[in-house]
């Protein structure tokens, strides 16, 4: 690839959100805009080569996008895309180098993907379409759907926003709260998917989720629950290549601390600080702080359990999903021994035969407490509701280890995001 | 941009309501309806009959079809329409939220599509 093709591929990925957002902000037609900004690449990969790279290339394809659009009606009756006149591409040195000049309207198409009137379980195929330019094929292969299905479903939702009049604002202080609460939780669901790969799983969506988790609580400085996402979402991928070690699921308190990413930590610290300096706590500063506690292994070499049990006691009392049931119950059986943390998950955690990590938090505190053939059965009805490969390989080798009566003092994975 | 709000609920709740509740209730239209024309956002609006009152018709192959009651039988039923003015969607579900009939009923609200 050339020069020219890596200043724009660089120029695409960093640039791709910002300018969608500000080609679609007034027609709220984001799917034109993609195909403006499509030809605009186009065109620039077909140029630039030539002529070198504007100085303010972002400016430069905003300016095409721009032509294109406007255009667009007239031109899609009677020209083919790649049909535009020399003279129609605007001035290579355009007098504004500052790519900060260009307004951030990120936020308002991240309020707009996640917008209550667009089906919740779109939102995050959506964001990671609209502001990073991912493929419907990339998205689909991480939600384990078809591609055609996926594609669909994205262009029904961005029809919605155009034809529904979906607008591209910042919600009122009145809605604030509810509105980021959908945005936080479309990003939290592509650091998710991500689980257990870490950055180096195929198909793994961890860096977008940061990148994105890192936009918001940039853009929204005041909002302390977005910098506690970036906070989580950068420690989960601290321990991308330490959770997974030869294709093989490795649970965070067996992991290596010296394989953590210690930048990343440094920066989900940074986030968490931030956060913690406004005063109003909530779910994901809490999911955060477990996560800071159990980093602290880099450092002192140990982790808090107790308060490890204490956040995950908050966690559950704010968040009160079965997630944060079965995670409380497994650090009470850290604290207050194997018999507590199962009476913890049995009156905290009703239907555990459909629900995976229940029956691994299951599995772990019936093997501390020697009830080996209840654990093994646990851990089998866990590995059935299993998919992801590299942890069916870890719940075999545990029931194998379980049967045989080895090592006593395994730990379990806490929470989903470890 | 244009917005119908289409106004569904259950016409038997109507039917339940002493005279004067129902005099109550229709006052709280009367409001409502005022508030959208003083706003200048109102662009029309009916009640509609209640759905027994509905006949559907259906031309198939050219021969004429025609069925008693509404053309979807359900239990909260098309019961009347606001068309309002609108620059978005966040506005019109503010109105939306407003009409009486989002708090006996459910409000849909669809966009017009601009023809010109």
């Amino acid at each position: 690839v050339s020069e020219a093709g890596e200043t724009a591929e660089r120029v695409a990925r960093a640039a791709y959100g910002r300018l969608v957002a500000l080609l679609a902000a007034r027609s709220r037609d984001v799917i034109a805009a993609e195909d403006a900004l499509a030809d605009a690449f186009a065109q620039a990969l077909a140029r630039w080569p030539d002529v070198g790279v504007p100085a303010n290339p972002e400016g430069w394809l905003l300016t095409v996008a721009r032509n294109r659009l406007t255009d667009g009606h007239r031109r899609a009756v009677r020209a083919p895309v790649s049909a535009v006149a020399p003279e129609e591409l605007p001035d290579m040195a355009l007098p504004d180098r500052d790519p900060d000049a260009i307004p951030d309207e990120r936020l308002k198409l991240l309020f707009a993907c996640a917008h209550p009137a667009i089906d919740a379980g779109i939102h995050t195929p959506l964001m990671l379409q609209c502001v990073l330019g991912l493929e419907a094929r990339e998205i689909a292969r991480a939600f384990l759907v078809a591609p055609d299905a996926m594609a669909q479903r994205l262009v029904r939702a961005k029809r919605k926003i155009r034809d529904a009049g979906i607008p591209f604002v910042l919600p009122g202080r009145e809605d604030m709260a509810p509105r980021l609460e959908a945005v936080l939780e479309a990003i939290y669901g592509a650091a998710a998917l991500d689980w257990p790969g870490g950055a180096s799983s195929a198909g793994g969506l961890g860096g977008e989720a940061l990148y994105l988790a890192e936009t918001v609580a940039a853009l929204l400085p005041g909002e302390p629950e977005a910098a506690g996402l970036a906070a989580l979402i950068a420690h989960s991928e601290a321990r991308g290549a330490a959770r997974l070690v030869a294709g093989r699921f490795v649970p965070l308190p067996e992991q290596d601390p010296e394989s953590w990413d210690r930048l990343l930590i440094d920066r989900a610290e940074a986030w968490l600080a931030r956060a913690a300096t406004m005063g109003r706590p909530g779910r994901f500063q809490i999911e955060a702080a477990i996560q800071s506690a159990h980093a602290a292994r880099l450092l002192t070499g140990r982790v808090d359990a107790e308060a490890v049990a204490l956040l995950h006691e908050g966690l559950w009392r704010i968040a009160p999903t079965h997630g944060a049931a079965v995670a409380r119950a497994v650090a009470i059986g850290e604290t207050r021994g194997a018999e507590a943390g199962l009476v913890a998950l049995d009156a905290t955690v009703g239907d555990q035969q459909r629900f995976q990590p229940a029956l691994v938090a299951r599995g772990h505190l019936l093997r501390r407490l020697g009830r080996r053939e209840e654990a093994a059965a646990a851990l089998t009805a866990a590995l059935a509701l299993t998919v992801e490969p590299e942890i069916r390989e870890f719940l075999r080798g545990r029931i194998v280890q379980v049967a045989e009566g080895l090592p006593e003092d395994l730990p379990t994975p806490p929470g989903r995001l470890c | 941009m244009q917005y119908m709000l289409l106004l569904y609920s259950d016409p038997s709740g109507w039917e339940a309501m002493s005279p004067g509740q129902q005099e109550a209730a229709m006052g709280q239209y009367y409001a409502y309806t005022k508030m959208l024309i003083d706003a200048d956002v109102m662009r029309g609006g009916e009640q509609l009959a209640r759905p027994d009152a509905a006949t559907t018709i259906t031309v198939q192959s050219g021969a004429r079809r025609i069925q008693d009651g509404p053309f979807i039988e359900s239990k909260e039923s098309l019961g009347g329409y606001y068309l309002i003015e609108a620059p978005d969607l966040d506005a019109a579900l503010g109105w939306a939220e407003k009409c009486p009939g989002a708090h006996h009923g459910h409000v849909e609200v669809r966009p017009i599509i601009v023809t010109r």
